[in-house]
């Protein structure tokens, strides 16, 4: 074990060095800086993953059973009290838990990267670190535990035969071909969604330096992109015109979840959630379009920090 | 020719210090709006040059408010010089305001690993004197203790423990040194004496006239963010006697 992970470090290690002979002479720097204090990246997920659920009796089964509860909760209330059946046949548990999942690591993640170099302004004014250490850990440490807390989704894929109807195999057949190209699938958006958060996290991170009221006001627009993104309803459900429809779709987290959605439910037999006879589970315009609006957001966060960076500790 | 160390050339600090803090978005806007956003300009640095060669321990004096701190700060890259240009050359290890960096809910043990990743050091290479730090700091006993029920000694102590033991090549203290009772101090002094002798490079601010002129051989003096005497420790030290007790004491601080 202690071997393989002594070569892996050791090709992860040549990998850097390939990286580092191909960049261009201006980035440089930057990457061996950033190489060098990776370590504290690491440490910094370390304990944030690990100071997240310390002192709680349950401890990391908290990732599993939150997101449980809530979506239990929410399918009590909309199922018993609202009548809500199943969406475009998926049930309405699971569609409730995909969408939560997803947009819980969003909102924690932008959200605590946009407290992080705030929070870790005593350290920032006392030692050299590259600033964006701090946004990017707490964005990184919000990833894992998602991670974490997917096998709840498994799980219950599970429990409600979604394995079965989607492949028509047994559990014990899980891993097939076919299934592990869905989970191929799944990752796209799931990366997207990373480097979404990753962008708006260092804008907001670098603006609530600045300005204080950012956290206010994130903390209520986030609210308003809870609702505006169909978790706990369906995209067939809103009746408003075309035109206030697109604006909804422009949300780059509908898209996401959507696509989530349907890699995770689409079949053959059931109908899709969006219509869309694409084999690929999503379309090659919504895939381009989230895609575009996470990396548009990726490189202004990038570019807003850096040049605000060296402002920061006369504001902490 | 001795290796450089540290060299700053001409560097300027300005500081905008607003007249009222405008910190929330209404405010800043009708300040915007309306031409208001004016500052107060001051200087905490003015066109400071000096060089510390490798192995060279610089003390650092002045009043309250001279620009000490701020020129511990320039030189860790923590703040960027307005003007001017800052070289330096090799690992830098800050002694600012000991456990700075710790988490408080984590152990004494992790924060080791944090706060040896703070000041750029691998994983790794923290295990290798994971011992020797926690023997130092004599936390064996409390090592699974979170930092948060620590006294602020024990904190010291393990903040110390930490920077002297990464081995950097230059050190920076900032009036750490009364930390812990007195077998500690003298262990601390013992520590940054042998760390000398392996030509270390420091940079030293006290009030404490009588240790600068012990532990460094060179120093500058600051007034107002400018030097106005460099040299050998003894004779900046004569200046700056001169210079202190040309001011009144400030009554009420011992």
């Amino acid at each position: 074990m202690a071997k393989t992970l002594v070569q892996e470090t050791g090709l992860l290690s040549a990998l850097c060095v390939q990286i580092e002979r191909i960049l261009p002479r201006g980035l440089k720097p930057h990457w061996q800086r950033f190489m060098k204090y990776r370590f504290l990246l690491q440490e910094l997920v370390r304990k944030n993953v690990r100071l997240q659920y310390r002192g709680s009796a349950l401890g990391l089964l908290w990732s599993f059973v939150q997101p449980l509860l809530f979506a239990l909760v929410l399918s009590f209330v909309f199922s018993a009290i609202f009548k809500r059946g199943d969406v475009s046949g998926v049930p309405y548990f699971l569609y409730l838990l995909s969408g939560r999942l997803m947009f819980s690591f969003y909102s924690d993640a932008t959200s605590s990267a946009m407290r992080s170099v705030r929070q870790n302004s005593g350290i920032l004014k006392k030692v050299y670190v590259p600033k964006y250490i701090y946004p990017m850990s707490a964005v990184v440490s919000r990833f894992v535990m998602f991670l974490l807390s997917l096998p709840v989704l498994v799980v219950f894929m599970v429990v409600f035969n979604y394995v079965q109807i989607n492949d028509g195999i047994s559990f014990g057949h899980f891993f097939t071909f076919g299934y592990h190209l869905r989970v191929l699938y799944a990752l796209v958006p799931i990366v997207i969604l990373l480097v979404f958060a990753m962008g708006v996290g260092l804008l907001l991170s670098s603006i609530s330096v600045f300005f204080r009221d950012t956290e206010y006001i994130y903390s209520v627009f986030t609210q308003l992109l809870m609702y505006l993104t169909p978790l706990f309803y369906s995209p067939d459900d809103i009746k408003t015109s075309e035109g206030l429809k697109k604006i909804l779709r422009a949300n780059p987290l509908y898209g996401l979840i959507t696509m989530f959605r349907n890699v995770l439910f689409y079949s053959p037999g059931v109908p899709d959630l969006v219509a869309n006879e694409n084999p690929f589970f999503y379309s090659g315009f919504q895939l381009g379009y989230v895609a575009f609006i996470a990396s548009v957001f990726l490189i202004v966060g990038g570019v807003v920090f850096k040049l605000t960076q060296d402002k920061f500790i006369l504001h902490l | 020719m001795a290796e450089v160390a540290v060299r700053l050339e001409n560097v300027s600090m300005r500081f905008n210090l607003n007249r009222e803090r405008v910190d929330n978005l209404k405010e800043y806007f009708i300040k915007f709006l309306s031409h208001k956003l004016s500052y107060n300009e001051f200087w905490g640095l003015r066109d400071v040059s000096f060089t510390v060669e490798k192995g060279e321990r610089l003390g650092i004096l002045g009043l309250n408010g001279a620009g000490k701190s701020t020129l511990l700060k320039v030189v860790s890259g923590v703040m960027r010089p307005t003007f001017g240009t800052l070289e330096t050359y090799g690992d830098i290890a800050p002694l600012l305001e000991l456990g700075a960096g710790f988490d408080p809910a984590y152990s004494g043990g992790e924060n080791i690993y944090l706060y040896g990743a703070t000041l750029g050091y691998s994983r790794n290479q923290v295990k290798g004197i994971w011992q020797e730090i926690v023997d130092f700091a004599e936390l064996q006993d409390f090592i699974d203790v979170p930092v948060k029920n620590y006294s602020s000694g024990m904190r010291a102590r393990l903040g110390f423990a930490i920077a002297c033991m990464v081995d950097p090549d230059i050190l920076i203290l900032d009036e750490v040194l009364a930390v812990g009772d007195k077998p500690f101090r003298v262990k601390c002094e013992a520590k940054i004496q042998s760390l000398f002798e392996k030509g270390v490079t420091v940079l030293f601010v006290s009030h404490n006239l009588e240790q600068v002129q012990r532990l460094c051989n060179k120093a500058i003096l600051l007034e107002q963010g400018r030097i106005i005497a460099a040299g050998d420790v003894d004779s900046v030290a004569a200046v700056y006697q001169e210079r202190s007790g040309a001011r009144p004491r400030l009554a009420g601080k011992k």
